[in-house]
C-alpha cells in the first residue's frame, strides 16, 4: 500500500462526561496526500473536528480517551511516540488554524513577535524568524508587512486576522496545514479571498489542506475530496464534485437538499396598498461611526423582505431602530400610518404586540433560568390583555405544537435542547403576541444548515397560517433566495439596491451586490467552478 | 434527552422533600447546614437558658484548661479570666453576634444591591450620584468612620449594625452594578424590551436573579469580615459593651492571655471560622441548586444515592 503524508486508521474517541461516556467517533479512517485538499464535512456534534485534535494531540485526557486506531504520519504512528516528539511535530510538520482568530492570537504581543516566535520555539535564530515573519505577512496579503509587524491583533480586522494565522501556521513550513472551520466567522467576499489565498499557498508549497467545514459551499470551492461525517461516523467519502452530483447515503442526500438557494423564487407580489411599516431616512450615530446614512424601507402586509450586508453594513442597527431597542438620530418609522419615534410610551407598548423579534443566538435570547412554558406565557403576563391565566396552559401546549415541539417541553429549561429546538422556542415566544411582524435578527445563521432549512421552513409556514410580515436580516444570499419576496442590500449604512428577490438574483445592478452574489458560494462544485471564473473576471475590471 | 425529562420529574413529592434531598447528596453543605442549625438555635435560646451560666463569676475556675470536666459539663471547653465558663459564653454571644453580622451583612446587601440596580440599569445623572457616593464610603477609612459615628452615638447593637452596614454597601453597590452592566445587553433582556416589557420586570425577573448568586457568595464571604470588625470596634471600647458579648469580643479579650490560656481566643475564633466556613459552603451549594443549567448534578447525585 503506498504511503499516505497523514492517515488515520480506525480511530475511535470516547469521552467521559457526567451523563455518561459519549463516542465521538467510531472506526473513523481517511487519508491526505501532498498537494490534495481533503474536507471533512458534518454538522455541530457529528465529530467532524475530533480526529483533527486527536491528530493535534488537542484532545484533553481524561475524559478523551482514544481507545482504537492510527495516526500514521509519513507511515510512523503518532499514537506511538511521546509527548516531546508530538510536540516537535505540532507547527513544524502539522499547523492548525481556527475558526475565531482573535481567540487564537495572544492580545498582548505584537503579531510580527507572535509569528517570530513559531520559528524560534522549533530551533531558528531571532533574526532568520523575524526576517521570516516579515516574508509572511507579505505572502499572505497584509498591508504595509513592516509597520504590521509591530501591531496588536485586535488592530486587524476579522479577514486580516485570520490571516495573520495562515501566516503563524505557515512560519515552519509545514507539511499539512489543518483547517477548522476557517471562515465561518468572516463575511462571505472575504471568506472567499482567504479560500483563494489558501488555495494559492497550496499551489505554492505542495501542502497537504485538511478542512473541517459544516459549509457545502466551502467545501464545493476548495475541496478535491470530501468525507461526510454524521453521529461520529463516516456515512460517505469520495471525490467531492461526485458526491455532490451522485450522494450514495440518505443523510449526504439530506444535506445537499437542504443546501439554501435552489428552491423557486416568489413572484412579485402587488405593493400598491397601504404599506405596514415604511422607514424613512434613518441616521444612526455611535460616537464617530456612522451606522445608519438616511435609510428608507417599506414592508406590505404578508411581505417578506430581507436586508442583506456584511458586517458594519447597519442592518442590525436598523432592525433595532424599528424595534426603538436604539432610537435613531434622525428619521421616522412609520407602523400604519403612526409614526414609532414620537409615539408616547403609552400607545408604543401596545404596538409592541405587533412587532416581534427573534435573535441570531436563541442561547442567549431566552433567559436561562426561566422555564419554556414561563418563556412563552411571559408574554401575556406583560400584555394581561391576550388571554386569560386560565387558558395559558392549553396555549403554551399549542404554541409548542405549532413550531414542532412537543407540549410536554413546556416545563423544561433552556439549556435542555439543541440549538434548532431554541430557535422553535424563540418562535413560539414571538407568536405568543400574536404579532404582524417580526423582525428576524440572523435567525437562522447560527444553526446548521438541515435545521436551518426546517425553520426557515418552519417561518414560511407560519407566514402563510397568519398572515404575517417577516423582515429578515442576513449576511447571507442564497439563505434569503428560498424565502424573501423583496431583498435590500445594504453597505455602509447605506441601501445601495433594492428590489424583488428574482430581479436583484438574475440581473443585479449595482457592482457591490454583484460582488456579493459574485463571493457567495454554491454548493455545486460545478457552479461554484464557474462563479470563481466570474469573479476572477470581476477582479480585473476596476469598480 | 429523555433521560433529562425523568429527572425532573419528580414533582409530586413537594419542594421541600425535593430541596432536602439536593442538600442531603451535598455531604459538606448537609453538615455546614447542621451546624448553622445549631448555631441559630445557640443564637435563639442561648442567652434564654445558659444566661446565668455564662455571667456567673466562679474565681477558682479562672483560666480553667479545657476538656476537663470535674468543674462540670459547662467547662468542658475551659473558662475564662473569670472563671466563666466558655462553652456557654460562646452559646449566649451567639446571638448577638449573628444579629451584628445577618443585620449588617443583611442591610448593606440589600441597601447596596437595590443601589447597584439602580446605577447600573439606568443612564441618568442619578447613576454617577450613587457611584461616587459609594467611591466616598470606600476611601473613607471604615473603622475611622465607626469611631466616630458610635463616639458621637450610643454604643447599642443597632447602632453597630447601622455603621458596619454602611461601610459595607460600597461592595455590592460596585459587584451589582458592573454585572448589571453585562447583563443588561445580554439577548434576553433585549428580547423583554421588545415584548414590552416594563423596566421593574427587565430589572427584578430577567437581571436580578443572574446577579444574585455572586451577591449571595460575596455576602457569607462579607460575614467572617464582619463578625472581625465588630470585634475591633470592641476592642476599641466602641462596640458592645462588657456584660454583653460576641464572639469578636471574645477573642480579643483572650489576646492578652494567649501565651498562657490558649483556649480563651481559640474556641470563639473557630466558632466564627465554623460559621463563615459552612456559610460558604451552603451558598456554594444554592448557586447550584439555584441554576437550572446546573442542577442536575445534584439531582443525578441523588438518584445514583438511592
Amino acid at each position: 500500500m503506498a504511503k499516505h503524508l497523514l492517515e488515520v486508521r480506525d480511530l475511535s474517541v470516547e469521552f467521559h462526561t457526567a451523563a455518561g461516556t459519549v463516542q465521538a467517533v467510531q472506526n473513523v479512517s481517511w487519508h491526505l496526500d501532498r498537494g490534495e485538499t481533503l474536507a471533512i464535512l458534518g454538522e455541530s456534534g457529528s465529530g467532524k473536528s475530533v480526529s483533527a485534535s486527536a491528530v493535534m494531540n488537542l484532545i484533553d485526557m481524561p475524559p478523551g480517551r482514544i481507545t482504537n486506531g492510527q495516526i500514521l504520519l509519513n507511515g510512523q504512528d503518532m499514537l506511538a511516540m511521546g509527548a516531546e516528539q508530538r510536540r516537535r511535530i505540532n507547527g513544524a510538520k502539522i499547523a492548525m488554524i481556527f475558526q475565531d482568530p482573535l481567540a487564537h492570537l495572544n492580545p498582548v504581543y505584537s503579531v510580527g513577535w507572535q509569528i517570530a516566535e513559531m520559528v524560534t520555539t522549533h530551533g531558528g535564530s531571532r533574526g532568520r524568524a523575524r526576517a521570516r515573519a516579515l516574508e509572511l505577512l507579505r505572502r499572505v496579503g497584509i498591508p504595509e508587512p513592516e509597520a504590521a509587524m509591530f501591531r496588536y491583533p485586535h488592530q486587524f480586522s476579522g479577514g486580516q486576522r485570520q490571516r495573520l494565522m495562515i501566516a503563524m501556521a505557515l512560519a515552519c513550513k509545514p507539511d499539512i496545514l489543518i483547517a477548522d472551520e476557517p471562515t465561518t466567522a468572516l463575511d462571505v467576499t472575504v471568506q472567499a479571498q482567504v479560500l483563494e489565498l489558501l488555495e494559492e499557498l497550496q499551489a505554492e508549497t505542495g501542502m497537504g489542506i485538511l478542512i473541517i467545514t459544516h459549509d457545502l459551499g466551502v467545501v464545493a470551492e476548495i475541496a478535491d475530496r470530501v468525507v461526510v461525517m454524521n453521529g461520529g461516523r463516516i456515512v460517505e467519502t469520495g471525490r467531492a464534485a461526485e458526491v455532490y452530483a451522485n450522494p450514495q447515503n440518505a443523510y449526504t442526500r439530506k444535506l445537499i437538499d437542504a443546501a439554501p438557494g435552489k428552491g423557486a423564487m416568489p413572484e412579485e407580489r402587488d405593493r400598491s396598498d397601504q404599506p405596514l411599516l415604511r422607514a424613512e431616512g434613518l441616521e444612526k450615530h455611535y460616537g464617530a461611526f456612522h451606522a445608519l446614512k438616511g435609510v428608507d424601507l417599506t414592508i406590505m402586509p404578508g411581505e417578506t423582505v430581507a436586508v442583506v450586508g456584511e458586517s458594519g453594513s447597519g442592518k442590525s442597527t436598523l432592525a433595532r431602530a424599528i424595534l426603538r431597542l436604539d432610537d435613531p438620530d434622525a428619521g421616522k418609522v412609520l407602523y400604519r400610518g403612526n409614526d414609532l419615534m414620537t409615539m408616547p410610551p403609552r400607545e408604543l407598548f401596545g404596538l409592541r404586540r405587533d412587532l416581534q423579534m427573534v435573535f441570531q443566538d436563541p442561547t442567549q435570547s431566552l433567559n436561562p433560568r426561566m422555564t419554556v412554558f414561563q418563556l412563552i406565557s411571559e408574554a401575556w403576563v406583560i400584555h394581561r390583555d391576550i388571554l386569560p391565566r386560565a387558558r395559558w396552559k392549553d396555549r403554551v401546549a399549542e404554541l409548542l405544537t405549532k413550531v414542532g415541539l412537543r407540549p410536554e417541553h413546556a416545563a423544561r429549561y433552556p439549556h435542555q435542547f439543541s440549538g434548532g429546538q431554541r430557535q422553535r422556542i424563540a418562535i413560539a415566544r414571538a407568536l405568543a403576541m400574536e404579532p404582524k411582524l417580526i423582525v428576524c435578527d440572523e435567525a437562522v445563521s447560527a444553526l446548521d444548515v438541515s435545521i436551518q432549512a426546517q425553520v426557515i421552513q418552519l417561518l414560511d409556514g407560519l407566514r402563510r397560517e397568519f398572515g404575517l410580515s417577516y423582515l429578515f436580516i442576513a449576511h447571507d444570499l442564497p439563505v434569503v433566495r428560498d424565502f424573501a419576496d423583496r431583498v435590500v442590500v445594504m453597505r455602509q449604512g447605506r441601501v445601495v439596491e433594492e428590489g424583488p428577490v428574482r430581479r436583484i438574483f438574475e440581473s443585479p445592478r449595482d457592482p457591490y451586490t454583484q460582488a456579493l452574489l459574485a463571493a457567495s458560494l454554491d454548493p455545486d462544485p460545478a457552479v461554484q467552478a464557474a462563479r470563481r471564473i466570474a469573479r476572477e473576471a470581476l477582479e480585473t475590471i476596476p469598480a | 434527552m429523555s433521560d433529562t425529562r425523568t429527572l425532573t420529574e419528580p414533582k409530586e413529592r413537594g419542594a421541600a422533600s425535593r430541596w432536602l434531598k439536593m442538600l442531603w447528596v451535598d455531604k459538606p453543605a448537609f453538615c455546614a447546614a447542621l451546624f448553622l442549625l445549631i448555631v441559630v438555635l445557640c443564637a435563639l435560646f442561648g442567652p434564654m437558658l445558659m444566661g446565668d451560666m455564662a455571667t456567673r463569676q466562679n474565681l477558682r475556675g479562672r483560666n480553667a484548661p479545657p476538656f476537663d470536666l470535674a468543674q462540670g459539663w459547662a467547662y468542658v471547653l475551659g473558662a475564662d479570666a473569670l472563671g466563666r465558663p466558655l462553652l456557654a459564653r460562646i452559646a449566649v454571644a451567639a446571638q448577638n453576634t449573628i444579629m451584628v453580622a445577618a443585620g449588617a451583612v443583611l442591610g448593606s446587601a440589600v441597601i447596596g444591591c437595590a443601589l447597584g440596580l439602580v446605577a447600573g440599569y439606568s443612564r441618568k445623572r442619578a447613576a454617577q450620584w450613587i457611584m461616587r457616593l459609594g467611591d466616598v464610603i470606600m476611601s473613607f477609612p471604615s473603622l475611622l468612620l465607626a469611631v466616630i459615628v458610635l463616639y458621637m452615638l450610643e454604643p447599642s447593637v443597632a447602632n453597630i449594625v447601622l455603621v458596619l452596614a454602611i461601610t459595607r454597601i460600597p461592595v455590592y453597590l460596585r459587584t451589582t452594578r458592573a454585572e448589571v452592566l453585562e447583563i443588561r445587553e445580554r439577548m434576553f433582556v433585549s428580547a423583554a424590551r421588545v415584548m414590552g416589557a416594563s423596566d421593574r420586570r427587565i430589572v427584578f425577573r430577567h437581571i436580578l436573579p443572574v446577579v444574585l448568586p455572586t451577591l449571595v457568595t460575596i455576602a457569607t464571604l462579607d460575614f467572617a469580615f464582619v463578625m472581625l470588625a465588630e470585634s475591633s470596634l470592641s476592642f476599641l471600647g466602641i462596640g458592645i459593651q462588657a456584660p454583653e458579648i460576641t464572639w469578636g469580643l471574645m477573642v480579643s479579650q483572650g489576646r492578652q492571655y494567649l501565651t498562657t490560656a490558649w483556649w480563651l481566643s481559640f474556641w470563639p475564633g473557630l466558632a466564627i471560622i465554623l460559621t463563615t466556613l459552612s456559610l460558604n459552603l451552603l451558598s456554594n451549594w444554592l448557586r447550584i441548586a439555584l441554576d437550572p443549567a446546573q442542577r442536575w448534578r445534584l439531582e443525578m447525585g441523588g438518584r445514583r444515592n438511592g
